[in-house]
Parts: structure tokens; C-alpha cells; sequence
């Protein structure tokens, strides 16, 4: 249940970000989450139904874009989608594995929606 | 707390919040709000915590090890630090949700150890990790061993600050566990199969293991070994004196960017 602490970054993030552009209320949070962040949805809900009282976004919507694990093969010069239940970083072209992942860790606050 | 506007999806207590309206960037869905671009990641506090203790050890040799409950991390480690007694210098920071028996197992072997009493939090975090090595000397330290929360899914995000992330697998857990928790064998830079000594008598199936860690980490280097019989464990020393040596030359090591 590491997703509290990844709510409360979150959180800690987006306040600040809304109150330096002069906002008094989020009224939605847009997150980036990688198919590798090891961030399970429902786990994420219920930390932030938690974890946003009280908070300028007591009232905001979550938004999350979950986003694919993609690698780069270096025999066939070009990226491949990982299969996301296992993670296998086997390029399906030419069945060389690859370590080099260029997608699928990401933990990112894109962007807010705020009032004022 | 009233707003001006309705939400395009009411935030019902209990009711979960999955993406309905998810909007492209830039799009406000929200009659009267606007966008906020903030592009952060939500590890960057912990990455700079990180940063600054990847500076602080600079003269030392780091190690995240991670792995499930029981693997054997901290009897790796009483080995460890037993046969490179008298060669290199190591101190060990261990986490556990509760008890300091795993600093107390370590120190007994002869390595300073500082216990990290998590209380209900699963992995460890760089202020953690910062705070108890207040309580170690690191001038002239070879090798700093931090031993992770036993868990193979949430210490996976969290850098802390170490040059090498040593991820553990025994014989008795499963052959596809790398399959099974792709993202924490994918960051190891080194996979240690440890309690090759019973693989026989559990019916350990050695090449769809190794096939395993392959297809999921093709860049770690593996080691099979037995912490307990000392079985394949010269190998992994080597290793951490190999790698140690490098830091001291180069100033730092590891294939894998950090988490």
C-alpha cells in the first residue's frame, strides 16, 4: 500500500503548483502512471478518497492515463510494446531481450484543473 | 467546500474515481477552470533526498537489496559480511515493519547495523535511509548494505541513493516470481538465487528460473548460491569487491538507471 505515500507527494505537489498560479481549489488532477510504476488503481482511489480531505482538492476529480511499457531493441532499431501482465522485454521481431526501457516507470503529475 | 461549479463527474465518497472524463491535455472539462501544466514526477522529493545521499556515500560501495519475505537477505548478508571480514569494511541500514532482530542477527555477525522500524510502511524511502546513517561512520567505509523492506512490489519506485539494486529470488519461491514482479527484477542490476542447497529436494526447475530472470532483466548478472551452506557465494564476493574497486577508480558503477 505504497499508493498513500505516492497520494501524499501528489498532493503535496499540487497544491503548491495551484496556489503558485493563484488558484484556491483543484478541481481535477491529471496523473501519468506506467504499466512498471507498480501503482494498483484501486489502491490509488482509495488513498486519495482519504488523503483529499481537507486539501484544496477535497472536491477534485483524479484523472489517470495509464501509460504502456515500451523498450527499444537495438538489433532491430526500433521500440516494442512489452506484454504488461509479465513485464517480458522480449522484442517480438526478432526474440532478442532488451534491457533498455524507455517507458512504463513513470509516476507523473501532468497537469491540474483549478478555480479560483 | 462549495465551488462555483459542479464537477463533470460528482467525487461520491466510495465511489471510485476511475478516468471518465479523462481529457486531453490542455482541455478544460471543468466549466471555469483552467489548466495548470505541472509536468513533476511525484518521486521528487524522494529523488533529491536520494541525490543528496548518492553524494554522501560517494566514498562507499551502496546496495538496495530487495526481495519477499524469508528470501534470505539478511543470512546473505551474515554471510557476507563474515567472509569479507579482515578485506572490505561494511556497515548494514536494515528495514522491517517491526523489530530490530535483523540489526541485532547482523551486528552478532560483525558489521555496524542500524535498524529502520517502518511501522506500517512497506518500503524504505532516502529521508529513511538519510536519517539512520546519522548513526554510521562513513569515512573510510567500503561497502554500505541496505537491506529493503521484505516486498517485491512497492520498494521498486523508491531510490535510495544506492550505486546497485540487488534483487533476491530463492528456490522455494517459484521459478516465474520474475515474471510475476516484473518491475523489481527489471531494476536489478545483479539477481541472486540463493538456497541453491534444497533446489533438489523442492523441485527447483534451474533453467525456466534463469529463463525467467532473462526475459525480464537480460541485463542483470545472475548469481546462484546458498547463503547457508556457503555454496556459489565467492562468486557474489568477487562481485562486491569488483564493483567496489571500480567505484573507488571510477566513481561510480551500475548498469541500470536507477528506479
Amino acid at each position: 500500500m505504497h499508493e498513500f505515500s505516492l497520494v501524499m507527494s501528489m498532493l503535496d505537489l499540487a497544491e503548491k503548483a495551484a496556489r503558485a498560479d493563484g488558484a484556491r481549489r483543484i478541481s481535477a488532477i491529471h496523473l501519468e502512471i506506467g504499466a512498471l510504476a507498480g501503482v494498483v488503481p484501486e489502491a490509488l482511489e482509495f488513498a486519495f478518497e482519504g488523503a483529499r480531505v481537507g486539501t484544496m482538492a477535497a472536491d477534485a476529480r483524479l484523472e489517470v492515463t495509464y501509460l504502456p511499457a515500451i523498450a527499444y531493441c537495438a538489433a532491430c532499431q526500433s521500440e516494442f510494446e512489452l506484454d504488461n501482465r509479465f513485464g517480458i522485454a522480449v522484442c517480438p521481431s526478432c526474440d532478442t531481450p532488451s534491457a533498455d526501457l524507455r517507458q512504463g516507470r513513470e509516476l507523473q503529475l501532468a497537469h491540474l484543473e483549478v478555480e479560483e | 467546500m462549495s465551488g462555483p461549479a459542479e464537477p463533470t463527474v460528482p467525487a461520491t465518497p466510495g465511489v471510485p474515481m476511475r478516468a471518465v472524463t479523462v481529457s486531453p491535455h490542455g482541455t478544460v472539462a471543468t466549466p471555469g477552470a483552467r489548466v495548470v501544466q505541472v509536468q513533476k514526477s511525484l518521486m521528487v522529493h524522494n529523488d533529491g533526498v536520494a541525490a543528496a545521499n548518492r553524494e554522501a556515500f560517494r566514498g562507499s560501495l551502496v546496495l538496495n537489496v530487495v526481495s519477499s519475505p524469508g528470501s534470505g537477505k539478511t543470512a546473505l548478508l551474515e554471510r557476507t559480511v563474515r567472509d569479507l571480514a579482515g578485506d572490505l569494511s561494511v556497515a548494514i541500514v536494515v528495514g522491517d515493519l517491526e523489530t530490530d532482530n535483523d540489526a541485532e542477527r547482523l551486528h552478532a555477525a560483525g558489521a555496524p547495523s542500524v535498524q529502520i522500524v517502518t511501522g506500517t510502511v512497506c518500503h524504505l524511502e532516502a529521508e529513511m535511509v538519510a536519517r539512520a546513517v546519522d548513526q554510521l561512520e562513513l569515512d573510510g567505509l567500503d561497502l554500505l548494505v541496505i537491506e529493503n523492506v521484505g516486498n517485491l512490489v512497492c520498494p521498486a519506485a523508491w531510490d535510495l541513493g544506492e550505486d546497485l539494486r540487488i534483487t533476491l529470488l530463492s528456490v522455494t519461491e517459484g521459478e516465474d516470481k520474475p515474471l510475476k514482479y516484473p518491475r523489481i527484477f527489471k531494476d536489478a542490476d545483479a539477481v541472486v538465487i540463493n538456497k541453491i542447497d534444497i533446489a533438489e529436494v523442492v523441485g527447483f526447475d534451474r533453467e525456466r528460473a534463469l529463463d525467467s530472470v532473462r526475459k525480464v532483466a537480460p541485463g542483470a548478472t545472475v548469481f546462484e548460491l546458498s547463503a547457508r551452506t556457503g555454496e556459489g557465494v565467492g562468486a557474489w564476493l568477487d562481485f562486491l569487491r569488483a564493483q567496489r574497486a571500480a567505484k573507488a577508480t571510477l566513481g561510480a558503477v551500475g548498469a541500470n538507471e536507477p528506479g
